[in-house]
């Protein structure tokens, strides 16, 4: 029996590389010994978007992405299919627990510098999964069909109608109709379930073969690979394979009892990942009261939201351009940073506190961001929005000259 | 900033937790969704004053006989009215859908009564604006149907349940005639104001049934689904411990 494994093992890998990508990317793949609690969340992210790949197949057996039919055939999935409403309910909450674990992930490579040199193409990649991650959610949330679906999708496609001289053109082609229609439910319901998942495990794959290229970081900021054994193998590096495969079954098992309290017993979060204006099939002759987006899209539709509307200032679009560049000037967080150092631990109280400013401002503008607006609500947008791009320009100019503390030579433990 | 973030929280959770329209405050109702005969009464009722108007597009009277635990044949005698064009009875499995078409139903309220089979879920507190809204009808001429509400004022609803609870009028607070702080019995109905309370809870928790008809089996389910992922954190966690024991 243990012959015959061996063999077609063997028979295996004179064909495909199977034991040495194996090796490569787990077993002899050498991480830091010193990750974190904030070390959870990629491999977290990685078992939501199964998730919502195996869930989502599923719904589509039973969805019909039809404006008479839609709302109708999420009903029955959460009625008369068997376990529909458990596989619904595991993509809803999916969805929003998609971008927890995405924003923590991306956290933790802002505390720790880890899209600093040689890691901006992992940064880079990120980002497009991050991008990707936004156009999936928002195509998603159209198909339910319901109130929020329909006035959300309704708003977001009419902000590309604000950029000048082809923003109409450019809206109508994405909806495909003048307004929001069947039309417009079928090519989102194609993108959501085949385009872009396409993209984004691609994406992800990209994303991990640039990590194992070229080593993970640390919550030192260390490089690992300075100090090698004999062997070539670095001194505070541990297999993958089987220390972080435990370490991360045991963080996918604690991530999965909140996931089910949220699940079973809080599937709408109260109002946050189940909007109750969904439950009210679509209806394009009337608008709810308050139009919010989900929560995951809330700072950004904030910031867009503070920029005020003014003729000589491209009007409605200059709030769109602020929203984009809320969100691209990430991308340039490598060379923004120009410090060495990349741990927050050996950072100057400066990046501290600005760090602090930016999460502050972030979260605050989450907040705003799900509220109907008034003039005093958009003040305080301004003053965040200044907190969130400050901090780029902020950082820009003190890590230029930061004075850090020494970074340790080998990695630590705290 | 400490207590921006407070203000802003308040705002939050005031702004986000009541729709306008309205300052009555909500009377809060328990429902138990176990209680099967309140269930059972709560259908009784619906089917024989709501659903001449409202649909439960969504709800099958199977699916309802299932989990209120009666039987099909019961729910055929006792809860199915309507019927096709050849005069068929509406058969156990269908949806609880209704005869009135959308054009007859604008000309005679001015808005189609909407389908309510998802209503308390259609804003926070769907329970508590519903139980509250039926027990605030109170007597207003100026209305098509003579009667105002307290809840959602210009309501296009007559009272359907004024032979239960009888006509009431509203008490007004005497700085402000807009805000109503009371009611008062003008007729009496069929029922006590106890055993009209009762009724509307008894519709209450039946339409949060109707609303999402695996809520039970959900929290049952949710219930082992847990012990099995304590189970899997301790075991992993030990797991874990175990291989960790020799790095340093």
């Amino acid at each position: 029996m243990g012959n015959l494994l061996a063999n077609t093992l063997n028979w295996v890998d004179e064909r495909f590389p199977l034991t040495k990508m194996w090796r490569e990317h787990l077993s002899e793949y050498y991480a830091p010994k010193n990750f974190n609690f904030w070390y959870y969340f990629g491999s977290l992210a990685l078992l939501v978007l199964v998730n919502q790949i195996v869930t989502g197949i599923f719904l589509t057996m039973n969805y019909k992405p039809d404006a008479g039919l839609a709302f109708a055939s999420v009903e029955y999935i959460m009625r008369d299919v068997e376990w529909g409403w458990l596989i619904r309910y595991l993509h809803s909450t999916g969805a929003s627990a998609f971008f927890v674990v995405v924003y923590l992930h991306m956290f933790r490579a802002m505390l720790y510098g880890s899209y600093k040199k040689p890691r901006e193409l992992i940064w880079i990649f990120g980002m497009l999964i991050y991008l990707t991650l936004m156009a999936e959610a928002f195509l998603g949330y159209l198909l339910p069909w319901g109130q929020m679906s329909y006035w959300g999708a309704q708003v977001i496609i009419s902000l590309f109608g604000a950029v000048p001289f082809i923003g109409e053109e450019l809206a109508l082609w994405i909806r495909g109709d003048y307004v929001v229609s069947d039309i417009t439910l079928n090519r989102f319901f194609a993108l959501h379930v085949i385009a872009i998942p396409l993209a984004l495990v691609g994406l992800v794959a990209a994303h991990i073969l640039a990590l194992h290229e070229v080593g993970s970081n640390n919550p030192d900021g260390v490089e690992i690979k300075k100090h090698k054994d004999a062997n070539g193998i670095p001194l505070d590096g541990i297999p993958f394979h089987p220390y972080y495969t435990v370490k991360d079954i045991f963080g996918a098992s604690v991530f999965l009892v909140i996931f089910a309290i949220i699940v079973f017993y809080f599937p709408e979060m109260y109002i946050f990942f189940l909007e109750p204006a969904n439950f009210i099939p679509a209806n394009p002759i009337q608008t709810p009261e308050h139009i919010a987006p989900l929560w995951y899209f809330t700072p950004f539709y904030a910031i867009l939201r503070a920029v005020p509307s003014y003729p000589w200032l491209m009007g409605k679009f200059a709030g769109v351009l602020a929203m984009g560049a809320a969100v691209m000037v990430l991308f340039f967080l490598p060379w923004i940073d120009r410090s060495p150092v990349r741990s927050i631990r050996y950072r100057s109280n400066a990046f501290k506190a600005w760090l602090t400013i930016f999460i502050v401002s972030f979260i605050g503008l989450g907040i705003l961001g799900m509220l109907p607006a008034d003039p005093i609500k958009q003040k305080l947008s301004q003053l965040l929005s200044i907190g969130y791009f400050g901090f780029f320009i902020a950082l820009y100019i003190i890590s230029k000259n930061e004075r850090c503390k020494a970074v340790p030579d080998r990695v630590t433990w705290k | 900033m400490r207590k921006i973030i407070f203000i802003a929280f308040l705002s939050l959770w005031s702004s986000l937790g009541h729709s306008a329209g309205s300052s009555y405050p909500l009377d809060h109702v328990n429902i138990d969704l176990s209680d099967k005969a309140s269930l059972q009464r709560g259908a009784k009722y619906y089917v024989n004053y709501c659903m001449g108007c409202h649909s439960l597009g969504y709800l099958r009277y199977n699916r309802l006989a299932r989990d209120l635990g009666l039987l099909e044949r019961e729910v055929e005698e006792n809860l199915i009215f309507t019927e096709d064009e050849e005069g068929t009875p509406t058969k156990v499995g269908e949806l609880m859908k209704i005869a009135m078409d959308d054009f007859y139903a604008e000309k005679t309220f001015g808005v189609v009564p909407p389908d309510l089979t998802l209503f308390t879920r259609t804003r926070p507190h769907g329970a508590d604006w519903l139980y509250t809204y039926l027990r605030t009808f109170y007597l207003d001429d100026s209305k098509q149907w003579g009667v105002n509400n307290a809840v959602f004022p210009n309501a296009g609803m007559p009272h359907a349940l004024w032979e239960l609870q009888g006509w009431q009028k509203a008490v007004f607070d005497p700085a402000d005639d807009k805000i109503i702080t009371g009611f008062e019995l003008v007729k009496p109905g069929a029922m006590s104001p106890e055993e009209y309370d009762q009724v509307v809870k008894d519709i209450t928790g039946f339409l949060a049934y109707a609303a999402e008809p695996a809520k039970m089996q959900r929290h049952k389910t949710g219930f082992w689904v847990l012990i099995f992922l304590f189970v899997l954190v301790f075991v992993s966690y030990i797991l874990k411990k175990e291989y960790w024991a020799d790095i340093r």
